[in-house]
Parts: structure tokens; sequence; C-alpha cells
């Protein structure tokens, strides 16, 4: 491995600041190594170094919604369930618990609602009035199969129906075959089609079959000018696990010493529990540190997690175990 | 308010783990602890106590007794009578006792980790997610060979009574890793804890009791290290068992030497932590984490030794100084900390004055800037970069969170810099490169190597060290054997005269003192020659016996020669009388096909090449047999039918190793780990090798052909008395395409040149079958750099009995294992 290569000036660098992307490296990308088994070691125990209890918990919780995309991708979406979706986005936390911890004057509502380009209009209206911005999945999501100028077409159609983050997916086909050339081009073009909109790039994980291919994967995107990783559709047999938000959250550090930019990062699918999200939030802390524990650089895909996240913060204000239907639905 | 302020800085917050079970444990027992004599606890003679701290609180937590020699007595004496049953409780029987220590173990599992984090200062996460479960699988496991015992080791039977010490860092774990493997193997034990650490030790007896163990079976003895001594020279204890520092080892193996008790240590380690540059260098970080900030670096096989290659050496070392940011220092109980207490003040100064010496040799520190509590006994996680293999600490261990870096070129320098130690308790290697990984695996002198892992553990697989990080392994079906005894033999218990007050080392450095041969007077070689002239025949061809050295025979340094007598007195040749020069050539001359970068290695030729070998000196032996077998008739006066029986059992000897030379290359332990776990048994290197006189073909044959079946070179004194079959055997050795310096033959006078072998510090091990007094002096002296030793005490084995003249014993001296964990996973 040859010394470090630093393509920006980090003193220039700011959180602000989008990643341009990079010319293609390949010498970096083939020089990643990815060990498996130490990297699940480190997963496996990173959570249990760490503990987050009592009002540590409540104010991490009530954190970690604010970095949620709050998300429906579903086949049976309808302008009704968008609503609610959306109403709950606004209003994630009961009024009364988030007085209880004091927070009722922090503003706090979800990062972002995420849908299918037919739904971004529902969303839109459901929204009016907020700043939570909508993200729509894009470039034949979930597979990424249809035709390329297709996938580049929807994305201006997304951005043009108001789209304000887009959550594209890659062609798996360029990582199992290794043509890091073309996974370059195509992300290259999805970001160009994005203009000043977010793009985050969804690399299907679950779909790549090894580590290394994970974190060669995201190298190459975030060259290709990727503001965020993320990690699953939610659609594949695997989802976000933590071995592969390590091998991410790395790649992302690696990128931002040798480049000075930083790319956020986006777990999905498979969140369920507050367990989880603590688990998440953890692991950027300790592998990414501090500064990215903001919305710019980080966020969760997730449906039911609020749910729990609501029920535990429940218990925090009362000490007694919430009851599932007690939480609003979303 | 709180939770709005940590809403904004999302930092940590304390998680503390209660010890309100703890201290209701403590002060039931009225802050005051006993001794654990047959399940009861016994005021301690002295009638002092010692008082158990929390290291990072300094607070009180109770006091424990300090047992005087009444105690000790008491302790060995209890063990012993309850020997007499439980060696003969069917292992079934001692299987369920085990078990149910392991399930009470796990009933008492947070109770028995918040113990140990409070006494020891480890953070509740190590000991709660490591020591605990480890300590229950240990009982688990050898429950299962208590099971087993009576099927898979019918030949060997227990050893007595066992005198355990352990050390302060893992004070539960090295107490499991002691009790387990002796009473699952029908012996007794009287274990005594080390000072700063009791407590976890006095919570198991409970648990003993509990589980229903019968008394004086396990015994705890607490008390200062007076009290260890007085464990240690009891003439009842058959055999002590001592995990801790090497300087305290060294002491041991001389206080029991010459008593014919077993011995096993577990010492030091400056273990090497070695990253390639196409390593995951993240993940290697990470192993660095474990390696060397596990249990505030208080580990015996610490990763404390960083060797990184010099290409990626700045971005290795900058993305370790990141992490260092992000560790933790603080309160063990709280369940978010990395690094917890100290065990004692006395252990951090010791640290701090390694840091400060490094410091002085021109070391560059680098410490995180995250808190360090003020008070209690804590110490920042430390980098010592800039720092050559010469510096004090690259080469002492230091026993805290202290890491020294160096860089390397090639893989070969790698090996070097690694191997370039006292120690070889462990290795960590890191490369995503099997070829390489294995080669390094292969070729590092430790007992555990992890590749792209570290600090892992398992009681299938045996852990224990090479050169002076000890002998004799704990755990996997390896570590059994210390805690066994070949079933035909009796525990040695050698006469020594030497007076209590004698000056040891004084007595040891004039032993065997000796003035060379010179010829013997007239009468005594006249007769046969005399009569060869009257018959007018011509006479006999003299032989000049020299000394067999580097494949060659050459006249021995001093020039001086040493009579050969027969039966009736008579002189029937002479041998070479060696010296210590003759020695230090044959040493090198083994070191030739056995060090390290040795061109054609003998241990590196195929075992199907060293078997050949044997087979054909059985084949060279043969064709003489008739020749050997007279010159054996002559030399002891013999019958001529014992004589070709004693060449024939050579024979068959040679055909054993040759057997064994490709049967015994070790197995694939059952661990936790997904992947393999490898233990392979390697050679000890150059073994020392001083005959008996009895059996002085077969006997030399017998300890020679294991030694070198198994890769080993030899350095062998031949019986002192019969020597002529050895050196008869050097045509044997030359006509059989032995490798030069694989076989080296001193004669003379055995036990002055057994000084210089066991004195000699680049002798890996010695084996003496002499006198008792040698055996002693061969134990005392082996010290110096912690060889292997086997010594017979001064009695003899019957060597033409098969049992007792070949087999896994021998095998056994002949090989050290290496445990190799290889995960699997892409």
């Amino acid at each position: 491995m040859g010394p470090a290569i630093r393509y920006g000036d980090v003193s220039m660098a700011s959180p602000e600041m989008r990643n341009p992307g990079i010319p293609l490296d390949l010498g970096w990308v083939y020089d990643v190594q990815i060990n498996r088994s130490a990297v699940e070691r480190r997963a496996e125990t990173l959570t249990k170094r760490r503990s987050i209890k009592k009002d540590w918990q409540a104010a991490w919780l009530l954190r970690a919604i604010t970095f949620m995309d709050l998300t429906t991708l579903s086949g049976d979406d309808t302008p009704g369930r968008v609503h609610r979706l959306c109403a709950k986005a606004r209003q994630p936390v009961r009024t009364e618990i988030l007085e209880a911890l004091g927070v009722a004057d922090k503003g706090i509502q979800v990062a972002a609602v995420c849908v299918y380009h037919s739904r971004i209009r529902d969303a839109l209206d459901a929204l009016k009035g907020s700043d939570i911005p909508v993200a729509a999945v894009s470039a034949g999501f979930p597979a990424g199969q249809n035709p390329f100028p297709q996938r580049v077409a929807e994305i201006e159609q997304s951005i043009e129906a108001g789209a304000k983050e887009i959550d594209i997916v890659i062609s798996r086909e360029h990582v199992l075959c290794g043509n890091w050339e073309r996974l370059y081009d195509e992300v290259k073009q999805f970001r160009e089609a994005c203009g000043n909109v977010h793009m985050k790039t969804i690399l299907a994980t679950g779909e790549l079959g090894t580590l290394r291919n994970v974190g060669m994967a995201s190298l190459v995107c975030m060259m290709a000018g990727a503001d965020f990783i993320k990690t699953s559709t939610g659609k594949e047999k695997v989802n976000a696990t933590l071995p592969v938000g390590l091998v991410m959250t790395r790649a992302i550090r690696e990128y931002q010493e040798r480049t000075g930019y930083k790319v956020g990062f986006k777990p999905a699918g498979g969140i369920r529990t507050a367990k989880q999200a603590l688990n998440w939030l953890v692991l950027i802390k300790e592998e990414l540190g501090d500064e990215w524990l903001d919305k710019s650089l980080f966020r969760f895909g997730a449906s039911s997690l609020l749910l729990d996240i609501e029920r535990q913060l429940s218990h925090a204000v009362t000490g007694r175990y919430a009851a599932r239907h007690h939480m609003p639905m979303g | 308010m709180r939770v709005a302020e940590i809403f904004e800085t999302l930092e940590y917050g304390p998680a503390p783990e209660s010890p309100a079970a703890a201290y209701a444990w403590l002060d039931e027992h009225g802050r005051r602890f006993n001794l654990f004599i047959n399940n009861q606890w016994v005021e301690p003679s002295t009638g002092q106590y010692y008082d158990s701290f929390n290291p990072a609180t300094g607070e009180k937590l109770a006091e424990t007794a300090q047992a005087g020699q009444e105690d000790v007595d008491a302790a060995v004496a209890a063990a012993r009578e309850a020997f007499k049953r439980w060696s003969k409780t069917p292992g079934h029987v001692r299987a369920r006792y085990l078990y149910a220590i392991a399930r009470h173990i796990q009933k008492h599992h947070r109770l028995l980790a918040v113990i140990e984090s409070m006494d020891n200062g480890k953070p509740i996460r190590e000991s709660r997610d490591i020591d605990v479960p480890l300590v229950a699988r240990h009982f688990y496991y050898h429950a299962g060979w208590a099971q087993l015992m009576e099927r898979e080791l019918a030949d060997y039977q227990p050893v007595g009574v066992v005198g355990q010490i352990i050390p302060w860092n893992f004070p539960l774990l090295m107490l499991a890793w002691k009790i387990a493997p002796a009473i699952a193997m029908g012996n007794t034990v009287v274990l005594k804890p080390a000072s700063y650490t009791r407590l976890s030790a006095l919570l198991f007896a409970e648990i003993v009791a509990e589980a229903g163990l019968p008394p004086g079976v396990v015994n705890i003895v607490t008390g200062s290290s007076r009290a260890g001594g007085m464990i240690v020279s009891h003439p009842d204890v058959d055999k002590v068992a001592f995990t801790g520092s090497t300087e305290v080892g060294r002491i041991l193996r001389r206080q029991t030497a010459g008593t014919g008790k077993r011995l096993s240590l577990e010492l030091g380690g400056k273990s090497p932590f070695i990253v390639f540059d196409d390593a995951d260098l993240d993940s290697a970080i990470e192993g660095l984490v474990d390696a060397i900030w596990f249990n505030q670096g208080q580990v015996c096989c610490a990763g404390s030794r960083l060797l990184v290659q010099e290409s990626i050496a700045d971005r290795f070392l900058e993305k370790l100084r990141v992490r260092m940011q992000h560790l933790r220092v603080g309160d063990p109980l709280d369940k978010g900390i990395d690094i917890g207490a100290i065990v004692d003040q006395t252990q951090w100064e010791t640290i701090h004055s390694w840091v400060q010496r490094g410091l002085k040799e021109g070391a560059e520190i680098f410490q995180p800037d995250s808190p360090v509590p003020e008070k209690g006994c804590f110490y920042p996680p430390t980098l010592l970069t800039n720092v050559e293999p010469s510096a004090a600490v690259a080469q002492e261990e230091i026993f805290g969170p202290v890491l020294v870096s160096m860089t390397f070129r090639t893989p070969s320098e790698a090996v070097e810099l690694a191997n370039n130690t006292r120690y070889g308790l462990a290795a960590s290697i890191w490369s995503d490169n099997i070829n390489l990984a294995i080669d390094v695996a292969q070729k590092v002198k430790a007992g555990s190597v992890w590749i792209n892992c570290t600090n892992l553990f398992d009681a299938a697989s045996g852990f224990g060290g090479y050169r002076e990080s000890g002998f004799g392994r704990e755990g996997g079906r390896e570590g059994l054997f210390e805690y066994l005894r070949p079933a035909w033999q009796k525990r040695p218990r050698p006469k020594l005269d030497i007076p209590p007050d004698a000056d040891r080392a004084e007595l040891s450095a004039r032993w065997a003192e000796y003035v060379p041969g010179r010829p013997a007077p007239l009468g005594e070689i006249a007769s046969r020659d005399g009569k060869t002239r009257a018959n007018g025949a011509v006479p006999p061809l003299d032989r000049t016996l020299k000394v067999y050295i580097g494949g060659k025979q050459r006249r021995p340094d001093g020039h001086y020669s040493r009579p050969v007598r027969g039966p009736d007195g008579q002189v029937v040749g002479q041998v070479a009388d060696g010296n210590r020069k003759d020695i230090r050539d044959a040493v090198e001359a083994a070191h030739v096909k056995a060090g390290m970068w040795a061109s054609d290695r003998w241990a590196d030729r195929t075992p199907h090449n060293r078997a050949q070998i044997l087979y054909y000196m059985a084949e060279n032996l043969s064709a003489r047999a008739e020749e050997f077998a007279r010159r054996i008739v002559e030399m002891t006066g013999c019958t001529l039918k014992d004589a070709r029986k004693e060449v024939d059992l050579s024979i068959s000897r040679l055909f054993s190793y040759a057997a064994w030379a490709d049967k015994y290359g070790g197995t694939v332990q059952e661990t936790s780990l997904r992947g393999v776990t490898v233990a392979a048994n390697e050679p000890v290197g150059v073994i020392g090798i001083a005959c008996p006189d009895e059996y002085p073909l077969l006997a030399f044959v017998s300890l020679m052909a294991p030694a070198i079946a198994r890769g080993n070179t030899v350095v062998i004194i031949p019986s002192e008395k019969h020597p002529l079959s050895a050196t008869d055997f050097y045509q044997v050795l030359d006509t059989s395409d032995v490798p030069p310096g694989v076989v080296n033959i001193v004669t003379g006078a055995r036990d002055h040149l057994t000084k210089t072998l066991v004195e000699h510090e680049d002798v890996d091990a010695v084996w003496y079958f002499g006198t008792a007094e040698g055996s002693y002096h061969v134990e005392y002296l082996s010290a110096v750099n912690m060889k292997r030793t086997w010594v017979n005490y001064g009695e003899s084995r019957d060597w033409a009995d098969p049992e007792q003249g070949e087999g896994e014993e021998f095998l056994r001296e002949a090989t050290q294992v290496k445990n190799v964990w290889i995960p699997s996973g892409e």
C-alpha cells in the first residue's frame, strides 16, 4: 500500500462542503482489505463497550429521531398512508413526553420522509408548512435493473416533482463483475442528474457477496461524488448489519483522511428497536466521531423504529414499560 | 434540564453496574474471610489478616487471612486425605461435580464479575463478557475430560496433591485454569490466590461447597508470598503449578529442584503484534486495542510490541493515535469503560518508571487527551514510538497499558524481530495474505499465535509459552498431562543431602568439577593385551575414538582421553574426554541444523524423510547387530543373549520413532473460533541428553530417536560407564544419511558435561538420566534460561519395557505445542 494521496486541501473542508468526488483511483480501490472475522469481532464488542442509560438514553433516542428518514416503500402505499406517516414525521413524539423530558422547545422532527416517486406529491402536501424534506428512492429502485437512461430520467423527474433528496441504487452487477469504471461512471452520472439535490447511494450490501466488495464499492461511490452512502434498500435478504456499517464508516473515514471530504452514512433496513438505534449511534461516535452525529452526515432509514423509541421515551418519563397501542400510529 | 443538554452534545454518561449484591456478600462475611480448608472456614494460625482494596476508589473491601505454616500443613493434609478417595472416584462422578461447579458459576455469573472488577480494577465488560464465561467454559470442558479419562487416558494416573499459585491479573480465570484440569484428573488442590486479589477465589470456595464437592478436594489458602513458599516446599505436595512473573518462576524452579515435584510455569511475555502492509489496517487497530488495552495491559500475553511494516507505519500509527482518543478510562464498574484501574499503586509506579526509562532511552510518547480519573489508580493508554529493539522497554515486560512500536521491512525481518526476545508466550499476525500469515505463524516462537485476531482463549486450546515464558500448557488435551503421571511411575522422592543453610547457587556452581582422564594404571590393562601377543598374533588395531560433532569425528578440544572399563575393571578401550568447549561446539553444530535461518533445517525436512533416515539407521544397525551385541557384552558383562535382545530392541525402537515421525503433528482444537485452531507439535529445538548407564545402546537410541524424529537436533552425552555403543554408532549415523549436526555426541564425564549443557543459554531442553544429585543440579541450573528439563531423580526405568522405554511421554518431551488460531470468513 502506498502513502496516502491527498486530493483536496483538508483545511478547506467544512461540514457544509459537499463531496465533489475525485478521479477514480483504482490503486486505492484494490488496496482495500477487509477481514470479516475481525470486523465481526469489533462489531460484536463495540456495542458492549458502551452503555447508554437513563437521561443519556432518553437524550440519545430523541436525537436519533432527528436522524431518521421516516420511510414507506410499499406497493400498497396510498395518499392516506403517506399522510399518516408525514403527520408522525412532524410530531414524532407525544407532546407530554417531550415536555416531561424538557425538550418541547427543541423542534424535534424526523430528518426526512422517504417515499417512491409516485408518492412525492402526497408527501409534499402532507408536509406543507414544515421544513421536512421529501426524499425519493430512484434510479431503478430497488433492483437497479432498469434501462440506464430511464434511471437517470427517474432522478430528474423526482427532482422536478419536488424531492429534495434522492436515494439511488447502484448496479450490483458492476460490483460483482469488478467493473469499477462502469460503477464510477454510473454514479457520477446520477450525481450530475441530481445537481444541487443531495444524493444517497444505496449499495445493497446484502447482494454484494463480500465485505471487501462493500468496502471497494463504498470507495468508488464516494469517488464518484456520493453525498451519502447507504447500506440497503430494505428489500434485500440481509439489510443494515453492524459489520457492514463498520466497513462503510471506515471507508468514509479513510476517504475523509485522504481527500478532506466528508461523506454521510445511512444504514437502512431492519432497524426496528431503540437498542439498535443506540448501537448505530455508538458506532458512528466511535468510528467517525461526534461531527458525524449530525443529520447532514448521518441518517437512519426506518419505518417502525419510531414506535419503539417512543415507548422507551415513555418509560423514561413514567418509569413504567409502555404499551404499543398507547403510541399514536405513523 | 439534563436531557436537553445531552440532546445537544450526545456525550456518554455513567452506566454503573450495581455493587449492591457484592457488598451484601462482603457484609454477610463481616468483611473478614478465613481460610477455606476441608470445605470449612478456618481461622489462620497467625491470627493475621490482610486488607483488600478496590484500586479504583482506594476503599477497603474486606480483610482476608494470612496463612502460616500450620495452616498450609492443614490444607495439604486435607488435600492428601481427600486424594485417597477423589483419585479413586469414577470419572463420571468427578464429571458430575465439575459440571455442577460450571453450572454454579453461571448461576452467580454477575456477582463473580462484580467482585472481580471491584477487587482487581478490570472493567465490568471484561469480567462479565470474557473472564467469567471462560471460567464456566473451563469447568464444562474439563468435566468432559473427567468423563473420558478412564478410556482416553487409561495409561495415566493423577499426580497427587497439587499446589497452585496464581496471579492478580485474572484472579478467577487463572484459578479455573489451575483447578479444573487438576480435579478433573483426580488430583486434589491447595490454591493460593494473589495477595491483591483474593476475593473471587473465596467466593469460588463457597461455590465449591454449594456444588457439593467433597471436603479437601479444593482448598483455598490466602497468604503472602511466604505462604506460597510454604506450599511450594511442602514435602507432601506432588506438583506445583504457577502463573506469574518469570522472576518468581525462576525462584520456584530452584526451590523445587531435585525434589521430584512436577512443575508447570506460565510466566511473562513481550509478545509481538505484527502488522503487514496487506492487513485490514482498521481491524488491526482494533486488534491492538484488544492486545494491549485489555485488562489495562496487565496480561502476560499482551501484544505489547508492535511491529509494523515500514511502508505503512506512519499511516498506521496515525490511525492508532486517533483510535486511542476514543478509549475511555475510568470506573471499572461502569459498563461504558474500556480501561479500568491498575491493580495497585505499586504496579502503577512500576509502569510509570518503565515509561520514564523509555523516554530516557529516546522514545516519543503519545497519550490521548481523554480524561483519566484523578482519584484511584489509573494509567492512561500509552504509545511509545521511536523505540529500538535494544531499548529496555522493547525487551522487558511492562505489564501495563503501554505499547512500544518498531518497524520492519520484510517478512523475514519481522520474524527476526518477533523472535528477538527471551520470551515466547504469544504472537499476533495481521495480513490478509494466507501464505504470508501462516508462514510467519510457523516461524514465530510462541505458544499461542493469533492470525488476524488476538487474545482469544478457549478451554480446548492449550495456553503456555516457549523459552522463558515457561513450560507446560493449560487447556486442551495437552494441558492434562501437567496433572498426570504414567500409570507405572511412582512419585520420585529422591534423598538429597543439602543442608538447609547451604548456599545453593554456590553448591551448583561447584557441582561436577572434574579432572580430565589419563591412562589407567598398568595392572588394569595388561592381561588382555598380553594374551593376544603371547599367541603370536598382531595386536588389535587401535581405534581412535573422538567426539562426534557436525557429522565429523573430531579430536576433543582438551586432547584428553579416558579409559572405558569392562565389568572386571579391565580397560576395554578409550574414549575422548570431552570438555565444555566440545559441548559449546556441539551446540553450535546442532544450531546449524536447528536455527531459524539454517538452510536444510532438520525440522523442515519432510516427516517422511526423517522417518526414512530413522529406518535407514535401523537397517545399518541391523547389519552390524552382532558387533554391537558383543560390544555390550564386553562393556557390561551381560550375556550375549541379553545383548542381542538389547540390539533388537534398539532396532525396534528406531522403527517406533520412524513410525512416529509422521504421526504426531498435532490436532485441530475445537474452540469457540469460527475457523480452525491448530495445535501443532513443534520441535523444542536443541536438546541436550545425558544417557543413563543401564542399557548403553538401548537407552541411547530410546532418547535420541524420539528427539530427532520430531525435528529436534541433539547433543548427547552417552553413558559415562559404557560409552562405546554410542561411539560405535558414529558410523551408523555416517552411513544413514543423517545430516551433519542433527546428532552430536560428546563422550566424557556425564555430570561435568551436563553442567555446561544445562547452563548453555542456547540449549532449549535438557534430558538427564543420572543421579538424584545430578537431577537436582540440572533442575536448579536450568533456571538460567528456564529451559525445559526431564530428569530421573536417580531412579532408573526399565528401558526394555515398552511402557517405560518408549511412547507418548518421550514424544511429549520432544515437542512443544503451538496453538495457531486461524479465523475464517470472507
